[in-house]
């Protein structure tokens, strides 16, 4: 962002696009194209995904970096089609700008399984862009980031290569056919080399070409290699910058305080201790809260800590105990949210029947960076830097809360510290505008402690499942999956200002569109009461969801006397569904018995990617240990393999760090857990090697930040199941087991 | 009373209450902001500065206790232009993901392989399991540090 800054203010002093040759390109022609947004004035800027200068290419990646390496992925599109070195590309999030929407969120929003390819599917899927353009949503989230770039920035790279040559063609004279590009530059046929930098205020003068055709799968010479992380230099020697890393002259630092009882009022406070303390300068009353300014974020936090409050009491149930009857209660035909799937009779069981229930608490999301920006307010604008899923919705939110107009606000999105859906939220931005509102000309970083950042959420939904399931023969007679929880997009829309009307569809996610053939299958989501503010949390419903249905498949395996992975099998005709099993099978060795471990599997099909994974646990006389860890995916195209690997291996990481430790519970309608003692994500001695293979079935290309979380909690279930003899159905399960 | 102390091998002056944390006085104090905030009871390892060439949890370090100590932050440690062996392995094997617990797990790591050029897994698990990762580079964390301890045998 900095670059873009730099650009625009050239360009405003000096008033000549020209002479400072600043350029973007890229490629929204078709249909009506939302405005430029890297195109200062002046700047002769076609659109908003390329951009030249002297210095060298930019590529704008408009997406979240919260770890996923996303930007490098849409770097490599980009360079890709302009013919540029990997050591000449360099990235920028780029502004919150409606030319940036998601289109593939939207996409995947459609009532149709993944898997379903028919022309009515296809047909949905594809009207999606046309609202996803007209909401401008610029959000990161849902693995949609790269189907929705894969074609629109390579065809980016492609039209400023084509650009760039045409302006050299005309420069010297020749057929531009004869012309071609390398290491960053146009090359004539009798060798002379004009690079990009020289060449990019002429191609902009003139018309952008047509989108010519991408380059063939087999002349990528960046994609589908691991490539190194533009990011990883930076990350690995402390200079990359997180929203709390920007340090501006006169700076202040502050932390808030919120309800505990989240969402409800604040009567009033008392802040003299905390006025009295060093360094404490002012304590800002936020309505549901307060911020404490600081000359330091630890004043800050220990000026919180000092304030005696007055809060209202929760409008939720006070006590997990609670909230679980309510779900319970839940189950009932008047509370049917939605029944996805209802394939034959599940009302006529045959053979050995099942009949369990499943819980899962609430979970947080605990990313290592806990909520923090930065904000200037100055002369009627704010300057907000935020690490952010959503820069459109936080503008905007930042605007109302400072009392100013949207376009009187700059947001910078920022690096993230992880994300996990909790950046899609806006509160960090909202509560940064309100403090810097407070005081025009000081420079603010508002920093949540760890606790605020544990107990305010928005959580994953605590959620319960009911499975009635019967087996003869050595198949699945009926599967009739009843889900109950409370909804997220209820709570979210709320939050948003957007009215979520009709059925939620993460209910029921992770588990009707399962590719599972069995004759007579019901999935039924009913809708609990809501209770506190719920978020998307990695993987979202399948987080869940594919516990449940993974835990049922198991158990109805175990009854049937058939070999786990092998009745998944006898169960599905998708075949790059049974391509991952198959995979881990090979990899895990599965079948080979061994002393002491024990494997489990599980399979969920989520945001259309099929993952299998296995899990190895020993019985040792510290308690159980993970020994090892497999996973298949399918992700269609993989564009950087080594990149899709580590967001596989780590959401397995999550998955099991939730599905050991994770809860969150409320008594006295607070939230009981405060930091990462009693929130204990997987600790290094406790993760297993980890084995990633990437199939290519070809089919849609797939996003890979979310789909290798689900699988890991009923795999290691499971497992547990097998080594033990004990079913593992509710979560987290250090409750029930002890791990070493 | 300003703290005076060494930070990255020059003399720094603080001014800050005694029992600042270090944390803070080097992100809020002297701008030194590659040190992270993670939880502030000592429970995730981000804040991981050496102490005297010994990797401490700067959030439970008191400015006072450090006055005349050497401390050495990640941007001490090496640059993007003279990468320290440990910064070096870490690059090749690409662990960082959202690179928010990365100081902190090189720190420790360089404390750990400047204490015992040659760790075996299990003490590598032992001296790196106070820092967590929620991104999950765990299985790149443990050949990174192999690979870091062998380059420092080289050296």
């Amino acid at each position: 962002m900095g670059r873009l800054r730099t650009i625009a203010r050239r360009t405003f002093l000096i008033g000549s696009a020209a002479l400072v040759g600043g350029v973007a390109f890229g490629t929204y022609a078709y249909r009506k194209p939302h405005a430029n947004p890297i195109a200062g004035a002046g700047i002769g800027a076609l659109t908003p995904y390329v951009l030249i200068d002297p210095q060298g290419v930019t590529i704008i990646a408009p997406r979240a970096e919260m770890g996923q390496g996303i930007h490098s992925t849409l770097a490599a599109l980009v360079a890709e089609e302009l013919d540029l070195p990997w050591d000449q590309v360099r990235v920028l999030h780029g502004p919150p700008a409606a030319a940036y929407y998601n289109a593939a969120m939207l996409e995947e929003g459609v009532p149709f399984a993944p898997t379903d390819e028919s022309w009515l599917a296809e047909t949905a899927r594809g009207a999606m862009a046309i609202p996803a353009k007209f909401l401008a949503l610029q959000i990161t989230g849902g693995s949609t980031s790269t189907p929705d770039a894969y074609e629109k920035m390579r065809a980016a790279g492609a039209v400023a290569r084509a650009a760039l040559v045409q302006a050299a063609a005309r420069r010297l004279g020749l057929d531009a056919a004869t012309l071609t590009t390398e290491g960053g530059a146009v090359i004539a046929p009798d060798g002379t080399r004009i690079p990009y930098t020289e060449l990019a205020v002429e191609a902009a003068a003139s018309d952008l070409p047509a989108v010519p055709p991408l380059k063939a799968r087999e002349d990528w010479t960046l994609l589908g290699t691991s490539l190194p992380r533009l990011d990883m230099v930076e990350k690995s020697t402390g200079t990359a910058q997180f929203a709390g890393d920007i340090r501006l002259p006169g700076m202040r630092f502050a932390t808030v305080r919120m309800n505990p009882a989240i969402g409800a009022a604040m009567n009033g406070f008392d802040a003299t201790a905390a006025l009295a303390m060093p360094g404490v300068e002012q304590v800002i009353n936020l309505g549901r809260g307060v911020a404490v300014v600081a000359n330091t974020t630890w004043a800050a936090m220990q000026g919180a800590d000092a304030i005696r409050f007055d809060w209202a009491d929760a409008s939720y149930p006070a006590t997990s105990a609670e909230m679980r009857a309510q779900i319970a209660a839940a189950f009932s035909s008047d509370t049917v949210d939605a029944t996805p799937r209802n394939d034959g009779d599940v009302t006529q069981p045959r053979g050995q029947t099942l009949q369990a229930e499943y819980h899962v608490p609430p979970l947080a999301h605990a990313t290592m960076e806990p909520q923090q920006a930065t904000a200037l307010l100055q002369d009627g604008r704010l300057e907000i830097w935020v690490g952010t899923q959503a820069p459109g919705f936080a503008r905007k939110a930042a605007a109302k809360a400072a009392g100013i107009a949207e376009e009187n606000v700059t947001l910078h999105t920022t690096l993230m510290g992880g994300g996990f859906g909790r950046r899609t939220e806006l509160d960090a931005s909202i509560y940064a505008a309100q403090v810097a509102a407070a005081m025009p000309g000081t420079p603010v970083l508002v920093t949540w402690s760890r606790e605020e950042d544990m107990v305010q959420g928005p959580f994953r939904p605590m959620a319960s499942a009911r499975i009635a399931g019967s087996v003869a023969e050595g198949q699945i007679e009926t599967f009739d999956l009843a889900i109950a929880a409370p909804s997220i997009m209820e709570t979210f829309g709320e939050r948003f200002g957007v009215p979520m009307a009709g059925p939620d569809s993460t209910l029921s996610q992770g588990a009707w569109e399962q590719p599972y053939s069995f004759a007579n299958y019901r999935v039924t989501a009913h809708r609990a009461p809501r209770t506190v503010p719920l978020g998307f949390w990695r993987s979202v419903g399948a987080s869940h969801n594919g516990f449940f249905h993974e835990g049922a498949v198991d158990e109805l395996a175990h009854l049937a006397g058939v070999d786990p992975l092998a009745f998944r099998l006898q169960h599905i005709t998708h075949a790059p569904s049974r391509q991952v099993l198959e995979a881990v099978a090979e990899m895990s060795g599965w079948g080979t018995p061994r002393p002491n471990r024990a494997l489990g599997v599980a399979f969920v099909l989520s945001f259309g990617v099929p993952t299998a994974e296995v899990i190895e646990v020993e019985d040792t006389p510290q308690g159980i240990r993970l020994t090892g860890a497999w996973a298949a995916v399918d992700v269609g195209t993989a564009l950087d393999p080594r990149n899709i690997q580590a967001q596989v291996s780590g959401a397995m990481v999550f998955g099991l760090s939730a599905a050991i430790n994770g809860q969150i519970t409320f008594a006295g309608g607070h939230v009981e857990q405060r930091n990462y003692w009693d929130y204990e994500p997987l600790r290094l001695h406790q993760c297993p090697e980890i084995q990633v293979r990437i199939l290519e079935s070809g089919s849609k290309i797939r996003g890979i930040g979310e789909p290798g979380t689900p699988p890991a909690a009923p795999a290691l279930a499971n497992a547990l199941f097998a080594l033990t003899g004990t079913r593992a159905r509710e979560l987290p399960l250090a409750n029930s087991f002890r791990f070493a | 009373m300003p703290t005076t102390l060494t930070v990255n091998g020059t003399s720094a002056t603080v001014d800050l209450p005694d029992d600042t944390p270090l944390l803070w006085a080097l992100r809020d104090g002297l701008n030194l902001t590659g040190t992270k905030y993670g939880c502030g009871v000592a429970a995730c390892g981000a804040c991981t500065v050496l102490i005297d060439g010994v990797a401490q949890r700067s959030c439970q370090t008191a400015l006072a206790d450090v006055a005349g100590a050497s401390v050495t932050t990640i941007e001490g440690l090496g640059t993007p232009a003279a990468l320290h062996a440990v910064q070096a392995a870490w690059i090749d094997h690409q662990v960082a993901q959202c690179g928010y617990c990365q100081s902190g797990q090189i720190m420790q790591a360089a404390s750990l392989l400047a204490e015992n050029p040659a760790p075996s897994l299990q003490e590598i698990d032992d001296a790196m399991d106070g820092n967590l990762c929620r991104c999950g580079t765990y299985p790149r964390i443990r050949a990174a540090v192999q690979d870091a301890a062998s380059r420092l045998r080289e050296v």
